[in-house]
């Protein structure tokens, strides 16, 4: 018997009133592996992030994680989103608390760990990330891509089962952005489950086992990073990637 | 008339206390999502609408004269307590949507992101929605404390011997209006340092905001 993956999309449609966002979404991201969604702003890889946290409902299909279905009106959302963690494009991290106190919150209230413990693991986060003299700033005092690696490392306190990643360089100066990716470039190599939602082509080549181009809420290619990013077969992302090249983007 | 003073600050004092809890309650109920709770934002919501759109002194009248003309027992007849509950619930309504606007300035992202990390939603309002809204909100909650410093004096309708009806009675026996002028100042003693507290924190409001944009 093979083990299930670790997430497991299956027909997954979503609409908000008449508009589809997500048109019948399959995917799979397996244990260890890491799985970029690249499309234009609007073909729906953040609608599926979320829908994946439960932070959305979706409308028909199921979600699995570790094969269980979780997306099924008697599974308690907070206790699947206790099992993955998201990080935002635009940090998200709480403005009123310190670096320290964004990590604490959700380990010690929402995963019963004890204050101790959960203060013990994350200044070991911080340290191993380049953070631990900011333990006691509060977020606005932050480089953006400072801010963002808190973000990472406050997901990654609640030791989730996989991350899910929403375009977490987007809202980032160019000059920050390299930082960011290399934390994540870290945790893939420690085997980090992943589903990366990004505008970076040339790190989805470097990090992902597999790259999925979504197009108006379907998956219209997927394939091993390289023959999708580099020997495209559908027009559409042909024309999605040219678009990138003479952007400067890839 | 200092007598009568210090039961404005103390009838001020328990009201304020009252206002804070029950407009907390009212606004969490109006800003719930939940399904199951339709009933109760619909109650609130009437209950806003109504208490915000009656002049204050037309309830202090009703529940001061109105509820011991209901003969009810148990209920309190005391005028003091009356006019205290009928203010209450007046400046609880004004205070919800105070706290309702604070709640609802949070952008949504932050409920994503307390959600994401596996808080319920009680404590995402607990521990990330409500102190942002509470911190934005304290000036324009000092102002509606300011305004009902000076609307304890409308319970004189109902008779207790408060800074305002002693300094009319004063006022009315030896026609002399030195007993109103010396309530005005009692009054004022008790505003204007709240005026400077408002001044201050929303200084340090728009501090806090622009060394925020600086980085």
């Amino acid at each position: 018997m093979t083990t299930p993956p670790v997430l497991e999309v299956q027909g997954v449609t979503k609409a908000y009133g008449e508009a589809e966002v997500l048109s019948g979404v399959d995917l799979a991201v397996r244990e260890h592996e890491a799985v970029a969604l690249i499309g234009a702003s609007g073909s729906g890889k953040s609608t599926l992030l979320r829908c994946i946290d439960l932070l959305e409902e979706i409308d028909d299909g199921d979600v699995l994680l570790d094969g269980d279905v979780i997306t099924d009106p008697s599974v308690d959302p907070v206790q699947v989103r206790r099992r993955l963690a998201m990080v935002f494009q635009a940090f998200n991290l709480f403005p009123h608390l310190s670096v320290l106190d964004n990590i604490l919150l959700a380990p010690s209230r929402a995963h019963g760990m004890s204050k101790g413990e959960a203060t013990e693991s994350a200044r070991e986060l911080l340290r191993r990330f380049g953070l631990a003299e900011r333990e006691s700033a509060y977020p606005d005092r932050l480089s953006g891509g400072q801010q963002q690696r808190v973000a990472i490392v406050r997901a990654l306190a609640t030791r989730p089962r996989a991350l899910l990643l929403d375009e977490i360089t987007s809202a980032l100066d160019p000059e920050l952005v390299g930082e960011v990716l290399e934390v994540v470039r870290e945790l893939k190599d420690e085997g980090m489950t992943m589903l990366i939602a990004t505008h970076e082509m040339g790190f989805a080549r470097d990090v992902a086992n597999e790259v999925c181009f979504l197009h108006e809420g379907r998956i219209l290619e997927r394939g091993a990073p390289e023959q999708v990013l580099s020997d495209p077969q559908q027009p559409e992302t042909q024309r999605f990637l040219r678009r990138l090249l003479s952007a400067g983007r890839v | 008339m200092l007598d009568g003073f210090w039961l404005d600050v103390r009838i001020f004092l328990v009201v304020e206390v009252a206002v804070l809890i029950l407009g907390l309650i009212v606004a969490l109920t109006r800003s719930s999502r939940a399904a199951a709770f339709f009933p109760f934002r619909m109650l609130a919501a009437t209950y806003t609408d109504v208490f915000r759109g009656l002049p204050v002194i037309l309830v202090i009248y009703l529940i001061g004269f109105g509820v011991p003309a209901l003969e009810l027992s148990g209920v309190p007849t005391d005028p003091v307590v009356l006019g205290a509950i009928a203010l209450a619930l007046c400046y609880a309504a004004y205070v919800a949507e105070v706290y309702r606007a604070g709640i609802e300035s949070v952008h949504p992202s932050q409920t994503s992101a307390a959600l994401s990390l596996g808080l319920t939603p009680v404590q995402s309002t607990r521990h990330v929605i409500l102190p942002q809204a509470i911190r934005r909100v304290i000036p324009p909650l000092l102002n509606d404390f300011i305004a009902l410093t000076k609307d304890v004096a409308l319970i004189s309708i109902l008779g207790p011997l408060e800074a305002f009806r002693q300094a009319q009675i004063a006022a009315s026996s030896t026609f002399n209006y030195t007993p109103l002028l010396a309530a005005a100042v009692l009054y004022l003693a008790v505003t204007i340092p709240l005026a400077r507290l408002v001044d201050h924190f929303t200084a340090r409001d728009r501090l806090l905001r622009s060394a925020g944009a600086a980085v």
